[in-house]
């Protein structure tokens, strides 16, 4: 089939109202009568609240105030565990944990009020760090083989224990929302937020409302990454909670030190490995620890765990696997959803160990990960049998033949002997699993709808969100290509509870390959559903939908999810098919290091990757750029300081990401080998450039000063100070 | 166990037990009226913005940016930190960029303001929008407006001679091509979290070799 929308480059859906400034983010949102909203936190990482009080200074009987008392259902953010309340009753269990609500018109007021509500605590104990919890949330543990049996028969054994720091998001756009309430409607919340139906869901729980009379509607969204997908039903919660007591619309929307310190984060984590390889350097055995820091509440850890156990072992084929893991409670705010979504830290340990397990064989990093790469036919550590065609060697080649791998590792040896600038180049190769894990599409059921308009063109119903990441212009080409009618004929429906249904979360890098396929078939059934001839042009479409619409009103069409057949997953012992596709690549990193400063600069960036059909070139290689970037800050950059339980360095001077001028130059490749039960063959892409940017530069500043370091982000201090050991 | 604190309050409050011990406010007002808080004087100022001229008054504290936002609904300029951290709520006075949080609106009598939304003209994109839009020089589109408002700005230095810290001599005229780590230099005030930074670096070159007939 010759594809003529999808595979072709065409503009960015909403991109005109982005350079005209016509996009209307939750901030520009104005409503009549409008007043602003405030959150009191807590001061103290763990407590029990002794006494609120309002100092005086403002006029206390104009502010609407809402507690924990006044909440009309559950105070509970609904979720996995709900363990989290919207308010905190008697105990706060972490720093900046919301106490109670103020609202006013006036924003400088509510400001000035802020420091006028005093809350005392008697202070207990807290636990702020990995190596002092012992409180499990969540744990799993992956059996492959038996990995006691072999260690006798090793000829190499490699220890190894890697961390990685917390990580923010940074979305350039702060959370907020606006809420409404009218005993009639119920509450209405327009916002900043990926997952409209999270919210509708919390918000039930909190008013005891039926789901008509929540409706959750997406504002443009100004980036979120992981940021915006379960903490905004706090946040819709609490606006909507103002909103209901005060009679009127209340915006709530966070200024950057408030989104930086008290919303969620990439969990930290630690990852210890033993593996042991015969003479050849062939694997017998992987043992793998994988410890999360959750945070003081469950919220998504238990799911980021999972996706981070799984991708524990990466793409090797090994017939004795342990992966042993847990996430740990801590009185931190709550982690969360972060690209990636804990596959970055645990592939960051495993990319790191091959390189030191490659040395111990005496081996190339190449030759090691070659004698050890998944085949078509392998089974992974879940015991998930590789069906589609895989060449990763291939692809590890090619990647590495794009950066000019062999000449530099062999030119950079010989000049760091004379210079003080060391040069380096190390990769990582790496897999991320597309869609929801295990059986979690199946509960998901998504469901996407097609309907005909007046003007002969077609729109899009789903819940999928657009935050930067290109679902709009995607699932239209989509659209456009299974109807046979032109971009420009398809339009998507804004996500709205009330309009759209349930396609599920925008997460998991699902939308393209898991949506996008339900998009092909209801484009499939809709067209059934018209009087088409069996040759028509884009032209004549439009033509046939636009009589038919006079005619007979509009035509629509549904596709329900199918699990693909022969997919099993049993998640009592964490085995079978994991997910349904994984996207593969192989990233190379070149550096270089000053011996001076310590600074580590990235000069040189390649990324490989086979995603199936690629559905947009430009987007897919802007979305590549802007994960590799992330994964950069992420790598060198960006260190969340500590200070009893609370980030200190909430702001963007001293919480360091990426500036254009830290961009290093970059290939972006793509192989494609189209998945069957993907839309027109594509898989996931979003989160997999956030796994293999750290594990190659920190390869890479091993090749370049032969030190290995374990922990990220690798500061200039770590680089000096180890150096200096050496000497 | 309750513990009412009339002492540090000026209304009355009624303390009453949450899971043992939380005191608050009673009755709580549901109809909320503006003060007047007489502390802060406010000035009548003119603002010439994308040339349409406005009186306000606003104190001498307003920002910039909150004044273009709250006051006069333009809202396409950013707040992305309100600390001078972002670049998102960049705008042009006189044709030079500033972050117009960072800037008392007060200070801005007689300049003359441009916003992204003033930027294009007869209905037609500036240079710089089209080049966005082409080069797909954005993804959530948050940080755009300024990245925008920033190259049109940058473009203009540039002819004008303006050095940056990437210019490698200083003693000389700047050489005749505008190098990518010259325009990677100059656009580092504005972050992009996404990190449509190549497209962004594209975009600005693809502008400059237009207007310079390269
Ligand atoms: S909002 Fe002005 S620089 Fe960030
Ligand atoms: S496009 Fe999202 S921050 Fe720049």
């Amino acid at each position: 089939m010759a594809l003529r929308v999808v595979g072709s480059s065409v503009q960015r859906k909403e991109v005109f109202a982005k350079v005209t400034g016509l996009a209307e983010y939750v901030d520009d949102v104005r409503l009549p009568g409008m007043i602003h909203g405030l959150t009191i936190r807590s001061t103290v990482a763990r407590g029990r609240i002794r006494e609120i009080a309002f100092e005086p200074g403002v006029p206390w009987d104009e502010f609407v105030i809402v507690t924990a008392r006044d909440i009309p259902g559950k105070n509970i953010v609904s979720l996995i565990n709900d363990d989290q309340p919207y308010l905190a009753e008697e105990f706060v269990n972490h720093l900046h944990e919301p106490v109670l609500l103020l609202a006013h018109g006036d924003k400088d007021l509510l400001r000035k009020a802020r420091g006028l509500v005093r809350i005392e605590y008697d202070p207990l104990p807290a636990i702020f760090q990995l190596e002092d919890a012992t409180e499990v949330m969540k744990s799993y543990q992956i059996t492959k083989g038996d990995v006691d049996s072999v260690w006798a028969q090793a000829a190499f054994i490699v220890d190894g224990e890697y961390s990685t720091g917390a990580q923010e998001h940074v979305y350039i756009e702060t959370n907020g929302m606006v809420a409404t309430y009218d005993a009639e409607a119920g509450v209405t919340v327009r916002g900043s937020l990926q997952c409209p139906f999270y919210l509708q869901k919390a918000l039930m729980t909190l008013f005891g409302l039926p789901a008509g009379k929540i409706r959750i509607i997406q504002q443009e969204t100004g980036g979120a990454f992981g940021g915006k997908e379960e903490y905004p039903s706090m946040i819709a919660g609490h606006a909507a909670l103002l909103a209901w007591k005060a009679g009127r619309p209340v915006k709530l929307v966070y200024d950057r030190e408030e989104d930086m310190a008290a919303t969620t984060k990439r969990h930290p984590s630690r990852t210890r490995h033993r593996t042991a390889v015969d003479s050849e350097g062939r694997l017998l055995a992987m043992d793998i620890e994988f410890t999360i820091d959750g945070g003081a509440y469950t919220t998504l850890s238990a799911v980021v765990l999972s996706r981070g156990t799984i991708h524990a072992a990466g793409p090797y084929r090994c017939d004795n696997i342990r992966v042993r893991s847990s996430a740990l409670t801590t009185n931190t705010p709550p982690h969360g959803a972060f690209r990636g979504f804990g596959a970055p830290q645990s592939l960051f340990a495993l990319e790191r160990q091959m390189d030191r397990v490659a040395r111990a064989a005496g081996l190339s990093p190449e030759e090691l990960r070659r004698r050890n790469l998944l085949h078509t036919g392998d089974t992974s550590s879940t015991g998930q049998t590789m069906q589609q065609p895989l060449d990763l060697e291939g692809l590890q080649r090619r990647a590495l033949d794009a950066a000019g791998f062999d000449e530099k590792v062999e030119r950079f040896a010989r000049e760091n002997r004379t210079s003080a600038r060391k040069r380096g180049i190390g990769f990582a190769t790496f897999m991320h699993g597309a869609g929801f894990t295990g059986s979690g599409e199946r509960y998901l059921q998504s469901v996407v709808r097609l309907e005909t308009t007046a003007e002969g063109k077609v729109r899009i119903l789903a819940s999928m969100t657009e935050m930067g990441q290109g679902t709009n212009t995607v699932l239209t080409q989509i659209a456009a290509e299974s109807l046979g009618t032109e971009y420009s004929q398809v339009e998507m429906a804004r996500p709205d509870t009330a309009l759209v249904p349930n396609s599920g979360p925008t997460v998991a890098s699902r939308t393209s390959m898991i949506v996008g396929k339900l998009v092909e078939k209801a484009a499939a059934e809709l067209k059934k559903a018209l009087p088409l001839p069996c040759d028509y042009s884009p032209a004549e479409f439009g033509e046939c939908v636009r009589q038919h619409y006079a005619s007979d009103g509009a035509v629509s069409a549904e596709a329900h999810y199918q699990e693909p057949p022969g997919v099993h997953w049993d998640d009592a012992n964490y085995r079978g098919d994991a997910y349904g596709a994984y996207s593969w690549a192989t990233y190379v990193a070149e550096v270089t290091v000053d011996t001076a400063t310590g600074e580590v600069q990235v000069d040189d960036f390649t990324a490989l990757q086979e995603i199936g059909r690629v559905l947009n070139p430009v987007l897919a290689s802007g979305q590549i750029e802007g994960g590799v970037i992330q994964g950069l800050g992420w790598a060198l950059y960006e260190n969340v300081q500590w200070k009893d339980g609370g980030m200190v360095n909430n702001q963007m001077t001293n919480y360091v990401i990426p500036t254009s001028m830290d961009v290093p130059r970059m290939k972006v490749l793509f192989e494609e080998v189209p998945y069957e039960h993907g839309a027109m063959g594509a898989k996931g892409i979003g989160e997999l450039p956030m796994d293999g940017p750290a594990p190659a530069v920190l390869n890479a500043v091993e090749n370049a000063l032969g030190i290995d370091f374990f922990h990220l982000p690798l500061l200039p201090e770590e680089v000096l100070s180890a150096l200096g050991h050496v000497g | 166990m309750t513990d009412q604190r009339p002492d540090v309050t000026r209304r009355e409050f009624v303390g009453a037990a949450i899971g043992g011990a939380i005191l608050v406010p009673a009755p709580l007002a549901a109809q909320i009226v503006k003060t007047g808080d007489a502390a802060h004087a406010t000035l009548s100022i003119n603002l010439s913005i994308n040339n349409e001229k406005h009186t306000l008054e606003v104190e001498p504290r307003v920002t910039l940016l909150d004044a273009l936002r709250e006051r006069l609904q333009l809202t396409g300029t950013k707040k992305g930190c309100d600390h001078g951290q972002c670049g998102a709520c960049t705008v042009l006075v006189n044709g030079r960029r500033v972050n117009s949080c960072l800037r008392f609106a007060v200070m801005h009598e007689g300049d003359e303001i441009t916003t992204v939304e003033g930027l294009a003209k007869d209905g037609r994109l500036h240079p710089m929008q089209t080049a966005f839009v082409e080069h797909d020089a954005l993804q959530c589109g948050y940080c755009t407006p300024g990245q925008i408002c920033s190259a049109v700005a940058l473009l203009d230095e540039w002819k004008a001679n303006t050095v940056s810290a990437a210019t490698p001599d200083l003693s000389r005229p700047l050489s005749n091509e505008l190098s990518d780590d010259e325009i990677r230099e100059r656009m580092s005030g504005n972050i992009c979290r996404c990190g449509a930074y190549p497209n962004i670096v594209t975009a600005v070159r693809a502008v400059y070799q237009q207007e310079a007939n390269l």
